[in-house]
């Protein structure tokens, strides 16, 4: 009964705060829609340049599409490489041809492989799958693109609006005195977490679909697995921000303040996400990742999302993900001992 | 006189180093206005708090209703307003009432009996459906006053009810004070403004965390010698 007016005192609060409201749901959408046209924009035309080349072959390949440049020896090609001149090479002292990627940028290596083996399919009859000998200049293969990073920005942004926005209104409500206000009324102290949870949960659970399901039917991004596990994840990770954010209100004075809190908890996060690859951060530092929730938010959403995975594989990651928020309540019925003891 | 609905025994408070409230006892008598007076930083605030329970003494006991604080049923029977207004400005007076009405357990048709009582009381039935954020800032305590009267407590504890409202408004919150001290409820009422003082059934007097005097204005200003409540403080803190 008292829970319950609680969560419809805060729904009333967000539904008349519109631009709250759109922010929470409209911002990621905007970022999501931009990052996808940046990555994902008018095919790249590939600079190639062709090594050794007889003309009989030449005349097998299908060359459209492509800025080329012929080269008598690989050296030569090689520097034009590094100078940035090319994005790749063939080398057709062999069938099929060797390829030299310049590699740095991942979006410049996918539209350059794919011309590539636009270009040989003539030479390859039977529709063959003969391995393409590849080799790169800088980076590798592996570096992905949106469909790989994609999941971990739904995740963050799913939390840095949920942090923020509960964070803020649970900080007014200790500024303005309506806290204390609650506190001389017969409410406890669990009674105010869970109604904050379950007011803020209702309104995230809308906020997650709506975002997840842009991101996938809208914008396209992969996704091999199912919807429902997409919504769980999301769902225990504002479950997370929101306990985050209502616990680290207690330690700011002013909106201000709870903003300081954005690249100190929430942007340190990403990297750690999977954003870049783990393996490559410094040891120092990389034992930091299994510490914070968004480490496993992202591998259960990669995992669903980019591998298809189900229940088995996330099933850890989802505990975890709920031992951080259990964690954080506790913190915050603890932390309301400071305005009452009992 | 009845048995006391507040007792305050020996009541010590202090921040680390800093004694805010000094060995006060003080009681509050069934139905009556009692009038907390003394200067801002004396302690009032840091008293009624204990009180209403959001506090607890270092030394000493508070009894209400002959329990001892804080205890969370006692909180359900003392009505509170802070000198904040502690109004959700995002919500009409409706829903902020509503909200509050819940808490304190009222439904159905008392919750709405209940709502439309006490804002008739304070005068806001006119603007019931009126965002708080619209409200001036008389209204906005006068909300207040309204809410903490919603679960008809017995005790009611008002932190500087009257701060910023003007002689007009003041008055007629002091006509409903009499009101409800006529239906029973007892009224603990902090205040530094001096003619209020003289409003009150009993006052006591506060001064650096001291309980300096305690009784009726008039025995206040007869003990002294003083020509009213003003002189009579100043008296009493040996000044």
């Amino acid at each position: 009964m008292r829970i319950t007016a609680l969560v419809i005192r805060i729904l009333r609060q967000i539904v008349r705060d519109k631009r709250t409201m759109a922010l929470l749901i409209l911002a990621p959408i905007l970022v999501m829609s931009m990052l996808h046209l940046v990555f994902n924009g008018d095919e790249y035309t590939p600079k190639v340049g062709l090594v050794d080349l007889s003309e009989k072959i030449e005349t097998q390949l299908y060359l459209e599409n492509a800025k080329l440049e012929h080269y008598e020896t690989e050296k030569l090609a090689k520097k034009d490489l590094s100078a940035k001149k090319l994005d790749a090479y063939l080398v057709f002292d062999q069938m099929p041809p060797s390829v030299v990627l310049e590699g740095s940028d991942p979006s410049v290596n996918g539209a350059v492989m794919r011309w590539i083996q636009g270009a040989l399919k003539p030479l390859q009859p039977n529709g063959g799958n003969q391995e393409i000998k590849t080799d790169y200049l800088f980076g590798s293969g592996d570096m992905g693109q949106f469909d790989y990073f994609g999941p971990v920005l739904l995740g963050f942004f799913v939390f840095f609006f949920v942090f923020l926005i509960a964070g803020v209104s649970f900080l007014r409500e200790r500024t303005t005195g309506t806290l204390e206000r609650l506190l001389t009324s017969p409410l406890r102290k669990w009674e105010i977490v869970a109604g904050y949870i379950m007011g803020f949960g209702i309104f995230t659970m809308i906020q997650a679909a709506i975002i997840a399901w842009y991101a996938i039917y809208v914008l396209g991004m992969l996704m091999e697995g199912a919807f429902g596990y997409v919504l769980l994840i999301t769902l225990l990770l504002s479950l997370t921000a929101l306990t985050l954010g209502i616990l680290l209100s207690s330690f700011a004075n002013n909106e201000l303040q709870m903003i300081q809190f954005i690249p100190l908890i929430v942007v340190p996060q990403i990297f750690f996400s999977g954003l870049f690859n783990l393996e490559t951060i410094s040891e120092w530092l990389s034992w930091v990742g299994p510490f914070t929730p968004l480490y496993y938010a992202a591998e259960a959403l990669r995992n669903v999302m980019v591998r298809g995975f189900g229940w088995d594989m996330i099933y850890k990651d989802l505990l975890m993900l709920l031992a951080f928020s259990l964690l954080f309540m506790v913190l915050n019925i603890a932390a309301l001992r400071r305005y009452r003891k009992i | 006189m009845n048995s006391p609905i507040v007792s305050i025994q020996h009541v010590s408070k202090n921040y680390g180093k800093q004694q805010v409230l000094k060995d006060i006892s003080l009681e509050i008598y069934e139905g009556e206005i009692f009038g907390l007076l003394g200067p801002s930083g004396a302690g009032k605030t840091t008293l009624v708090k204990q009180l209403a329970g959001l506090e607890e003494p270092a030394q000493g006991e508070n009894y209400i209703f002959s329990e001892k604080m804080p205890r969370l049923d006692l909180i359900k029977r003392i009505g509170y307003m802070a000198q904040s207004d502690a109004l959700y400005t995002d919500l009409t007076a409706k829903e902020n009432l509503e909200f509050f009405a819940a808490l304190y357990g009222l439904s159905g048709k008392e919750k709405r009996q209940r709502m439309i009582e006490v804002m008739e009381l304070v005068s806001l039935t006119d603007h019931m459906h009126k965002m708080v954020s619209d409200y001036s800032g008389g209204m906005k305590r006068r909300l207040s006053l309204a809410i903490s009267l919603l679960h008809n407590p017995g005790l009611l504890i008002l932190d500087e009810p009257t701060v910023g409202i003007d002689p007009v408004l003041r008055k007629s919150i002091w006509e409903s004070f009499k009101s409800l001290k006529e239906n029973g409820t007892t009224i603990l009422v902090t205040t530094h403004v001096m003619d209020e003082a003289g409003k009150c059934d009993r006052l006591g007097m506060i001064r650096d965390g001291q309980l300096i005097a305690a009784g009726t204005p008039e025995e206040l200003m007869k003990q002294t010698g003083a020509a009213n409540i003003e002189d009579a403080f100043l008296a009493y803190g040996g000044a």
